[in-house]
């Protein structure tokens, strides 16, 4: 049992941290009151820009290890730029915004194959990815050595540091406690002396670049090829934000518990232990269990209020 | 209702300047390749029918999600409802040995039931829980993916491959020998006219009756409606049940006409771009009708254009995708509209004006 778990675990953090990046993006633009269902295609946008930049520089530089993260950082980028859309369509034009997040899922899969394909035909990039590794002197740690340390990515420990500054920075300063209260009551926001429609501007593209981000850690991390499609992640980041309670740290939780069930389901056929549940049961298992977290979590729901409504200052 | 055909026609056209532009940049000839993308969907009989067939699918989606929308519910589901419903179809299909009307009735019925089971779960969460529907009917997509990838192997295997399942007897297909005759040997099948029967059947429901009046009314105010007696967890479900239905025979009409056997790991794209077909059909059933039509054209095009030019195939993806961005932001367009209006207005009195001067 003990060396199954030490054989998935660093397979199960990897998994979770670009779930974990993008759930947290999500956080930012629907506490500040824009839902954003558009995550899985701004972290295809990213997964694109990182994949497409690293190609180029890695042609040019090759052996050069640092190329990677110039891939992330214009994934960052290209993730925040293009979320523009979606926060132009939700606070200027007061569109509906699940159905602007739809546009942008549609525009982003269709527009990286096509451009993917006008550069290498069959539409994937391939790039060198990180390579996992130990950490000296914590992985020989008894017990959360092995299951923390080994086999591990730089980006997992950036993420992890974004999300302690992101609760920082939402619940003890006072630029979160204004986009929150964008998100809650923006007349009140408004009244205070906060711009709402510049909060909410800031919360989606802060979506943006940690879905662009989230989306290139999966190429550079455990995928090492841009396909066109982050396979529903996105979707699922955003499923773990409402099982998370729309908390930094339930958002964490969630996205574990998809990361280890997902992982699970993923190698349970060769590791015999796990192989007398059928495959179905361990496949569907995340959906249906976020099926009844959302039942069980509608009465005590804690979404931000005022999420999904256009703001209109002259509205009472 | 004008205005809602002008902001579409306008979100055609800049959803197609925006195909060109991507064309160019890209370094391709758009007027070259517009012209291969239209001559590829129409240019002999064959072509033509294939446009239609493509489109049939397509018609289900849009009017499955314009039908939850006049509801006040997003279905963003379809696509696990296709599936589903095809699923049901295609077992029926394979395990029964009836006459082929008898049987194609039965797949129809079929492949409703599994779309309207498919999409009772979400509505009746929303309904008791007031669980939002999106997410719920997302995971009900990738419920259905994972057990349609399981269950045909299982049940309906096919003799060679693993990963799809024994093609559907002759007298299981919609496809029929006089429409292929007519198409010089398109797959365009029965799943049209059915396409169009449902259409009719929906604006029916949906502008004619009672019950049709019911779910506008949810759909535009709930508390109203639940005041003025209306019962609005029964329409919120009822509603859900048959858009899903309508995704059901959709898929069969993918599965049982256009294909002839189901192809597991893949959700059905025609799914997300029902979303597409019922926004710029303005959630109307004829609108609908039309923009499926003209999607259908596309995708259909598609292949001819690849294969004449170097230009992706994803372009038709694309274009598709900018379009429903402008239909998404009508307001834009209506205040370009409202702006252009009102330049000509004040064009028109300043030479009234200058006229007096003189």
């Amino acid at each position: 049992m003990w060396t199954t778990i030490v054989q998935i675990a660093p397979y199960a953090i990897v998994f979770t941290i670009p779930l974990l990046i993008t759930a947290l993006g999500g956080l930012f633009s629907e506490r500040s009151g824009v839902v954003n269902i558009g995550l899985e295609g701004l972290m295809i946008m990213g997964a694109f820009a990182g994949a497409f930049t690293t190609f180029k520089l890695q042609a040019l530089y090759p052996n050069n290890p640092y190329m990677i993260w110039v891939g992330l950082l214009a994934a960052l980028l290209a993730g925040a730029l293009f979320s523009l859309l979606h926060a132009f369509a939700s606070i200027n034009l007061s569109a509906d915004q699940v159905i602007s997040g739809t546009a942008i899922n549609m525009i982003a899969g269709a527009i990286t194959i096509f451009l993917a394909r006008n550069m290498t035909g069959s539409g994937n990039i391939r790039i060198s990815n990180f390579a996992p590794y130990n950490i000296r002197g914590f992985s020989d740690i008894p017990i959360i050595g092995p299951l923390i340390f080994s086999k591990t990515y730089d980006t997992t420990w950036l993420v992890l540091a974004i999300v302690a500054i992101s609760s920082f920075v939402l619940y003890k300063t006072p630029f979160g406690l204004r986009l929150r209260a964008c998100g809650e009551h923006p007349h009140a926001a408004e009244a205070a002396g906060v711009n709402v429609k510049r909060m909410r501007y800031i919360g989606v593209m802060i979506s943006g670049a940690f879905s662009g981000l989230g989306g290139a850690i999966i190429i550079v991390t455990y995928a090492g090829e841009f396909t066109g499609s982050v396979a529903g992640l996105g979707f699922l980041a955003l499923a773990s934000l409402i099982f998370g309670q729309w908390k930094p740290l339930g958002v964490l939780a969630a996205t574990l518990f998809f990361g280890i069930a997902s992982t699970v389901a993923n190698v349970s056929q060769v590791i015999p232990s796990l192989a007398v549940f059928p495959p179905i049961i361990l496949k569907i298992f995340p959906y249906v269990v976020t099926l009844i977290a959302l039942i069980v979590f509608s009465k005590s729901s804690r979404a931000p209020k005022a999420v999904g409504e256009p703001y209109d200052s002259g509205k009472r | 209702m004008n205005n809602r055909i002008v902001v579409s026609l306008l979100a055609v056209v800049f959803g197609l300047l925006a195909g060109a532009v991507l064309m160019a940049v890209t370094g391709h000839d758009p007027i070259t390749g517009y012209s291969y993308l239209f001559e590829g969907g129409l240019k002999n009989p064959e072509r033509i029918g294939n446009t239609l067939a493509t489109a049939t699918p397509l018609i289900f989606s849009g009017l499955s999600v314009a039908f939850a929308f006049r509801t006040g519910l997003f279905n963003i589901g379809v696509a696990g409802q296709l599936l589903f419903g095809g699923f049901c179809a295609s077992a029926v299909g394979l395990s029964l040995d009836l006459p082929k009307a008898i049987l194609l009735i039965l797949m129809l019925i079929a492949g409703f039931v599994g779309g309207a089971l498919w999409a009772v779960v979400p509505g009746f969460l929303k309904a008791k829980f007031n669980v939002h529907e999106v997410v719920s009917s997302i995971m009900m997509n990738w419920i259905a993916y994972w057990t349609i990838y399981y269950a045909v192997p299982a049940y309906l295997k096919g003799e060679f491959l693993e990963t799809e399942s024994k093609p559907l007897p002759e007298s299981a297909s919609l496809k029929v020998s006089f429409l292929t005759d007519m198409f010089d040997g398109s797959y365009i099948n029965l799943g049209l006219f059915v396409a169009v029967i449902a259409v009719i059947i929906v604006a029916f429901i949906i502008n004619k009756t009672t019950f049709g009046y019911e779910l506008k009314a949810v759909g535009n105010n709930r508390h109203a409606a639940e005041y003025a007696g209306i019962a609005v967890n029964r329409s919120i479900i009822l509603s859900m049940a048959i858009s899903g239905g309508i995704a059901g025979i959709g898929g069969v009409a993918l599965y049982a006409g256009n294909a002839s056997n189901i192809q597991i790991g893949i959700l059905p794209s025609q799914g997300f771009d029902g979303i597409a077909v019922a926004l710029l059909g303005a959630n109307s059933p004829v609108g609908v009708l039309l923009s499926a039509l003209f999607f259908g054209l596309l995708y259909s095009g598609r292949g001819f254009m690849n294969a004449m030019t170097e230009i992706p195939p994803e372009i038709a993806d694309s274009i598709i995708a900018i379009i429903i961005y402008f239909a998404a932001t009508s307001i834009l367009i209506e205040r370009l509209i409202r702006w252009f209006i009102r330049r000509k207005a004040n064009a028109k009195s300043a030479s009234e004006h200058e006229g007096k001067v003189k």
